[in-house]
């Protein structure tokens, strides 16, 4: 495939991955481990990067909570991110990106969690009874502080939980009750330690998501036949079959 | 395209225009010949007392905006509530009102549901005979469809059946407390009632709860407190109170003739007399015989053609604070319209909104663009 037409950008497809941490050096080793090398260029902090190996991919290092938003908008073909993100930033995720691979690292469970002296509340349907008294009796709603809004609201609303309010936590949610802010939490955990440290507990069946991170294909970058060809190699590189084909079409 | 309207294509400039506007005067002429009184409630509402009525999941139905000094702000989702705050802060009751404007609901990506669109509304508050202020309200809307309603498909319903029928229940109060909370979300109305039947044994952490609530009140303190600090507003009292009437809950089971008799109440279906009986039959305890009695005498006050209006015990379940009379027209042979026209009794939904005092209530609304979609378009 090389050549001079190889080198146009409309040709090029892009693969973004996180930027920094644990979870950059975590996907280049899942790259390297499928033969395929994804280096950065220059200093530790540069946000340049390349793929070696594949002919045509360009890399394109961004924050991992840029990932979801590029994918979706198809400004990347590519992405790696954890579900629980794709799920959260995404409204119609399953409309505008495909998870291809699960990649056994960035595991997350979200969680709504409880104080421990809620020696009454088990489950869903105990918080959604505690909801009702707290609006009964104090003319208040039960408050959840999480930063994902999307997904807990669509999880409250399936499991028929009435009378709670969402309040916005972008950072330290466990804190949140302690500090009075909220009665319940919705986050992420991966070994409960932090929860159990906050004297919170998870609830029997209040797993919303469980989250690991995901190699993303957009369903909504531009393809035409050279980059659908350059997809389908690093498909094949990656072991994953052909790619182009599996998108869904929009 | 931004020259269209929902379920129109074209009717914001020119001829489009013009033809809408007519309808809409046509619509709301018949509601002002029923001495209802304009008023035009703003678009910006403060988000409380929509979140107090919904709940979260209005966050996800409506568009959310703030103001730095009034605070999170909703474009309205309906005008029911807009209007009954303005009545609240001015009107003296009874009242009619009439109302048209856009409303806004913000859709589930890929819907094809409209986030703008149009409602003609009429609201009669405080009318003292609320069986004849039914079935004026209907008729007006039905007045208000013109032609359409002559092949418009009706559904009525009565959601003060289901709310007799769950006091009807030999149940502590406290239980048929938690069924009308959620009355209008059938799904979770369907597992807290069959949770009330027989129940598989409890967690060990639910059974030594149990015990200790059964052991007296300094165990159950003890309990509680051994288990951690408490934040945030919940009382300790209330993990307490809570704890004991779990305790009693666990001595209870509500018979399953009860749960299947629930059931089948809300169940009925069919031509408003033939359901009307079979519900007569059902009432064996008379727990349904006021709320039933009013149907009848509505039937009697929609006129000719009622006994084979379609009637549905669940019908209304939907919108969470219809409490009594429901009904609503769609045109059968225009499948991707919604519904033209529909409405309902509320009489408990201005308590729920601070109003002190009964305030019986009704109202309906046309959407005009849909209505003129299914007769052909501007």
């Amino acid at each position: 495939m090389a050549g001079p037409a190889s080198d146009r950008s409309a040709d090029r497809i892009i693969l973004g991955l996180p930027s920094k941490g644990r979870l950059r050096d975590a996907c280049f080793e899942w790259f390297a481990e499928r033969g395929v090398t994804v280096e950065g260029t220059g200093a530790e902090r540069e946000y340049a990067g390349r793929v070696v190996g594949v002919e045509g991919v360009d890399l394109a290092l961004l924050s991992a909570g840029e990932i979801p938003k590029e994918l979706a908008a198809g400004r990347i073909h590519l992405g790696v991110t954890g579900e629980d993100m794709v799920r959260e930033r995404i409204p119609d995720a399953d409309a505008a990106v495909r998870l291809l691979a699960a990649m056994g690292f960035g595991f997350a469970d979200l969680v709504i969690a409880v104080p421990d002296a809620w020696a009454d509340v088990e489950t869903m349907a105990d918080l959604d009874a505690v909801a009702g008294r707290l609006r009964a009796d104090l003319g208040r709603p039960l408050r959840i502080a999480t930063k994902y809004h999307l997904l807990v609201r669509r999880f409250l609303r399936a499991q028929g939980v009435a009378d709670c309010l969402l309040v916005d936590s972008q950072g330290a949610t466990e804190g949140a009750v302690r500090q009075g802010a909220a009665e319940a939490i919705a986050d992420i955990t991966t070994s409960g330690a932090t929860l159990t440290d906050n004297r919170l507990r998870p609830l029997a069946d209040g797993l919303i998501l469980k989250s690991q991170a995901h190699l993303c294909l957009s369903n909504r970058a531009a393809l035409g036949p050279a980059r659908a060809a350059r997809l389908d190699a690093l498909g094949e590189a990656l072991g994953l079959g052909p790619l182009a084909s599996a998108r869904v079409p929009q | 395209m931004s020259a269209d309207r929902a379920y129109l294509t074209g009717g914001r400039m020119g001829d489009g225009l013009a033809r809408l506007a007519a309808e809409i005067a046509r619509i709301d002429a018949g509601f002002a010949d029923a001495g209802a009184q304009a008023v035009e409630p703003a678009a910006l509402q403060p988000s409380g007392p929509l979140l107090g009525l919904y709940g979260e999941d209005i966050r996800a139905r409506a568009f959310v905006t703030t103001d730095p000094v009034e605070g999170e702000l909703m474009l309205r989702p309906d005008f029911t509530v807009p209007v009954l705050r303005l009545h609240m802060q001015g009107g003296a009751a009874p009242a009619r009102y009439r109302y048209c404007g856009p409303v806004y609901r913000r859709q589930e990506p890929g819907s094809a549901r409209p986030t703008e669109y149009l409602q003609a509304g009429v609201e009669i508050l405080g009318e003292a005979d609320p069986v004849a202020a039914d079935a004026e309200v209907f008729a007006l809307i039905r007045e208000a469809l013109g032609e359409v309603a002559e092949t418009a498909a009706v559904r009525t319903g009565d959601l003060s059946i289901a709310f007799a029928a769950v006091a009807g229940l030999e149940a502590p109060e406290r239980w048929k407390a938690a069924l009308r909370r959620h009355l209008w979300r059938p799904a979770k109305f369907r597992a807290v009632l069959e949770g009330f039947g027989e129940r598989p044994a409890p967690t060990p952490a639910r059974a030594a709860l149990i015990a200790a609530a059964n052991q007296g009140e300094d165990a159950l303190r003890a309990h509680v407190r051994a288990l951690g600090p408490l934040h945030g507003a919940r009382p300790f009292e209330d993990v307490l109170a809570r704890a004991r009437e779990l305790a009693q809950d666990a001595r209870m089971t509500l018979p399953r003739g009860q749960i299947d008799w629930l059931e089948a109440v809300l169940a009925v279906k069919g031509p408003s007399a033939e359901a009307l009986e079979a519900l007569r039959a059902l009432d064996v305890n008379a727990a349904l015989r006021p709320a039933l009695d009013r149907m009848a005498r509505r039937l009697d006050a929609l006129g000719p053609g009622a006994e084979t209006l379609p009637f549905d015990a669940s019908f209304g379940r939907g919108l969470e604070y219809y409490d009594g009379f429901t009904f609503e027209f769609s045109a059968p042979d225009r499948p991707g319209l919604p519904p033209l026209a529909g409405g309902g009794r509320y009489d408990a939904l201005t308590s729920r909104l601070g109003f002190v005092g009964a305030l019986p209530a009704v109202g309906g609304i046309v959407r005009p663009e849909a209505l003129l979609a299914a007769s052909g378009g501007v």
